[in-house]
C-alpha cells in the first residue's frame, strides 16, 4: 500500500514532483485498453522493456521474472514494440461485441 | 549627497533593474517599452550589469525564457506591454503557478483593435487574474523605487509570486523627471541576492532533481489555487512591510493606496497611474475655488487589492467616482467592480460612479476630471448616480447618446 504522496506536513507551494515515486500515488492502470502479456518461454530477460517503459511499470521481480505492474501500465505498447524476441503481446482488455 | 538625475520613466526602470543586480533579462521590443531593454542591453554590453540578455523570437518565448531562468535560481526581469503582454498570457499563469518571483515592467498600452500605441490599462487588466501582483505607479521616482520593492516583495518566501510594475505608456514611460538614483551598496543591503531553496522553491538543481510544470489531478489542483490565493493575501501584508522598510531606509514610502485629502471629503475620485497627479491638482483647485470637499484615492497596489485601505479611506464619503483606463465590456470599469466588491459588506456605503476615461491615449485633462468631481458631488447629494457608466471625454457628436 502506498501512502498519500502529499500530506499537510509536506504539501508544497506548487506541484513539483521531487522524487520518481511520486507516481506511486497516481495509479494510471485504469487508462489502459490493451494489456501487455509476457511469454516467459520466449523472454530472455534482456531488460529492454524495463528500460523503455515510460512509467516504470515493468520490473524484474524477486523470482528473476519480468513482471508488469498493471496498476501503473497505461498500455502504450512500447514494450511490445521494443522486445527483440517478440515475447510481449498486447491483449485487448474488453472485447467489443 | 543625493544622486539626482533627469530620467524618463523607462530609464528610471532600467536604472533600478541595474541596481537590483538581475542575472537574466529576456525581452522582445514593443513600443513604448523598448527603451527599457535597450538601456539594459547597453548596461550589459558595457559591463555595468553582469547579466545574460536573451532576445527571444516573441513574447511567448520571452516569458518561457524568464520561467526557465527563474527556475534555476536567477533574478529575472522583463518588460513588455499591449500585444506583447497578451502573447505572454498563457505563460503568465505558468510563472505564477510555479511561484517564480519574476519582475516585469508593463508600459501600459492599448490593445488592438483599433490598433494604436497609446496609453490605457487594457493590457495589464487582461492579466489581472493570472496570479501576478500588479503595482501601478504615478511618477518616475515611484517607478524606480517600485522595481526594487517588487523584487523584495516577489522573492519573499511567504509570497513567491511574480510582479508587474505598471507605468502609463508614453505619459510616464517617455516623460523625464528628476529621480534620486540610489547607491549600489544601499540597494544591495535592502535587496540581498535571491537564494532559492531546492526543498521549497521551484529550483532545478542537479543535486536535488525535480519535475516542474507537470500535470496535477483534480484531487490537488484546487489546493494549489488556494495556496496562490493565500500568497496574494500575504503579499498585501508583505508589500506594506517592504514599503515601510523602504521608507525607513530611503525616506520615501507610497503605501498600498494614497489617500489625498480624503479625511473630510464628500466626494472621492479613485484612479491609478499618472491620472492621479492631475486629479490631485483638480481636487486642490475645487477645494480652494468652489469650496467642495473632494479628495483623491490612488490605488497603487491593484493585485493584491488593498481592501482595508480602500474601506478606511473611502467609506466615509458620500460618493466615490472610480475612473478607469480600462473597460470590461458588458459591465463598465474593471476597477469599479473591485471597489464595489471591497465595499460589498461595508455597513455604510457611498454612491459609486462607474467612469471610463483615457482610452487609447485620450487625454484625461483637468476639465474632464473636474466634471467627474461635479457628478460625484451631485450623486452624493441625490443619493444616486446619474448614469450607469460615465464615459469621460467621449465625443457624443460622433456616437450619439
Amino acid at each position: 500500500m502506498s501512502k498519500p504522496y502529499w500530506t499537510k506536513e509536506n504539501f508544497p507551494i506548487t506541484p513539483n514532483i521531487r522524487n520518481p515515486a511520486g507516481s506511486l500515488a497516481f495509479k494510471c492502470g485504469q487508462w489502459r485498453s490493451v494489456r501487455p502479456v509476457i511469454d516467459e518461454k520466449k523472454c530472455t530477460k534482456c531488460g529492454l522493456c524495463v528500460l523503455y517503459c515510460p512509467d516504470d511499470a515493468v520490473v524484474k521481480n524477486e523470482k528473476d521474472v519480468m513482471e508488469i505492474r498493471y496498476d501503473y501500465c497505461k498500455g502504450c505498447g512500447i514494450c511490445e514494440n521494443e522486445c527483440p524476441v517478440k515475447a510481449i503481446k498486447m491483449i485487448v482488455e474488453v472485447q467489443q461485441k | 549627497m543625493k544622486n539626482r538625475k533627469l530620467l524618463s520613466g523607462n530609464k528610471a526602470i532600467a536604472e533600478a533593474v541595474r541596481l537590483s543586480e538581475v542575472n537574466v533579462v529576456s525581452a522582445y521590443p514593443i513600443t513604448p517599452q523598448t527603451s527599457i531593454v535597450e538601456y539594459l542591453s547597453e548596461y550589459i554590453a558595457r559591463g555595468e550589469l553582469n547579466a545574460q540578455f536573451v532576445q527571444a523570437e516573441s513574447e511567448f518565448g520571452v516569458m518561457s525564457a524568464c520561467i526557465g531562468a527563474s527556475s534555476v535560481g536567477a533574478r529575472v526581469f522583463t518588460a513588455t506591454c499591449s500585444q506583447g503582454l497578451a502573447l505572454m498570457h498563457e505563460l503568465n499563469y505558468v510563472a505564477a503557478g510555479l511561484r517564480l518571483p519574476i519582475v516585469m515592467a508593463v508600459t501600459n498600452r492599448q490593445l488592438s483593435q483599433p490598433l494604436g500605441m497609446w496609453c490605457d490599462h487594457s493590457d495589464a487588466m487582461g492579466e489581472r487574474d493570472s496570479g501576478w501582483m500588479q503595482i501601478y505607479v504615478e511618477t518616475c521616482q515611484e517607478a524606480f523605487d517600485t522595481v526594487i520593492q517588487a523584487f523584495k516583495l516577489s522573492e519573499s518566501r511567504e509570497v513567491l509570486l511574480p510582479t508587474m510594475v505598471c507605468l502609463d505608456g508614453f505619459i510616464l514611460s517617455h516623460t523625464s523627471e528628476p529621480v534620486e538614483v540610489l547607491d549600489q551598496e544601499q540597494v544591495r543591503d535592502f535587496l540581498p541576492a535571491y537564494k532559492p531553496d531546492a526543498d521549497y522553491h521551484t529550483l532545478l538543481d542537479v543535486k536535488k532533481p525535480l519535475a516542474a510544470g507537470g500535470g496535477c489531478p483534480p484531487a490537488f489542483t484546487m489546493e494549489f489555487d488556494y495556496k496562490k490565493y493565500d500568497a496574494q493575501e500575504k503579499g498585501r501584508e508583505m508589500l506594506r512591510k517592504v514599503d515601510e522598510e523602504f521608507g525607513e531606509t530611503f525616506g520615501r514610502r507610497y503605501g498600498l493606496v494614497e489617500a489625498y485629502r480624503c479625511e473630510d471629503a464628500d466626494a472621492i475620485l479613485v484612479a491609478m497611474g499618472t491620472m492621479v497627479g492631475t486629479a490631485k491638482d483638480v481636487a486642490d483647485e475645487l477645494r480652494s475655488q468652489k469650496g467642495w470637499r473632494v479628495g483623491v484615492l490612488k490605488l497603487r497596489s491593484y493585485r493584491p487589492f488593498p481592501k482595508e485601505e480602500v474601506l478606511k479611506a473611502a467609506c466615509g464619503s458620500k460618493a466615490v467616482a472610480v475612473v478607469s483606463r480600462a473597460i470590461s465590456y458588458g459591465i463598465g470599469a474593471p476597477v469599479f467592480s473591485d471597489i464595489a466588491t471591497a465595499m460589498s459588506n461595508a455597513s455604510k456605503k457611498p454612491v459609486l460612479l462607474n467612469c471610463i476615461a483615457g482610452m487609447g491615449g485620450r487625454d484625461v485633462d483637468k476639465k474632464s476630471l473636474a466634471a467627474v468631481f461635479e457628478k460625484a458631488i451631485k450623486a452624493g447629494e441625490t443619493g444616486k448616480a446619474e448614469n450607469e457608466v460615465e464615459w469621460v471625454g467621449l465625443n457624443r457628436n460622433l456616437v450619439g447618446g
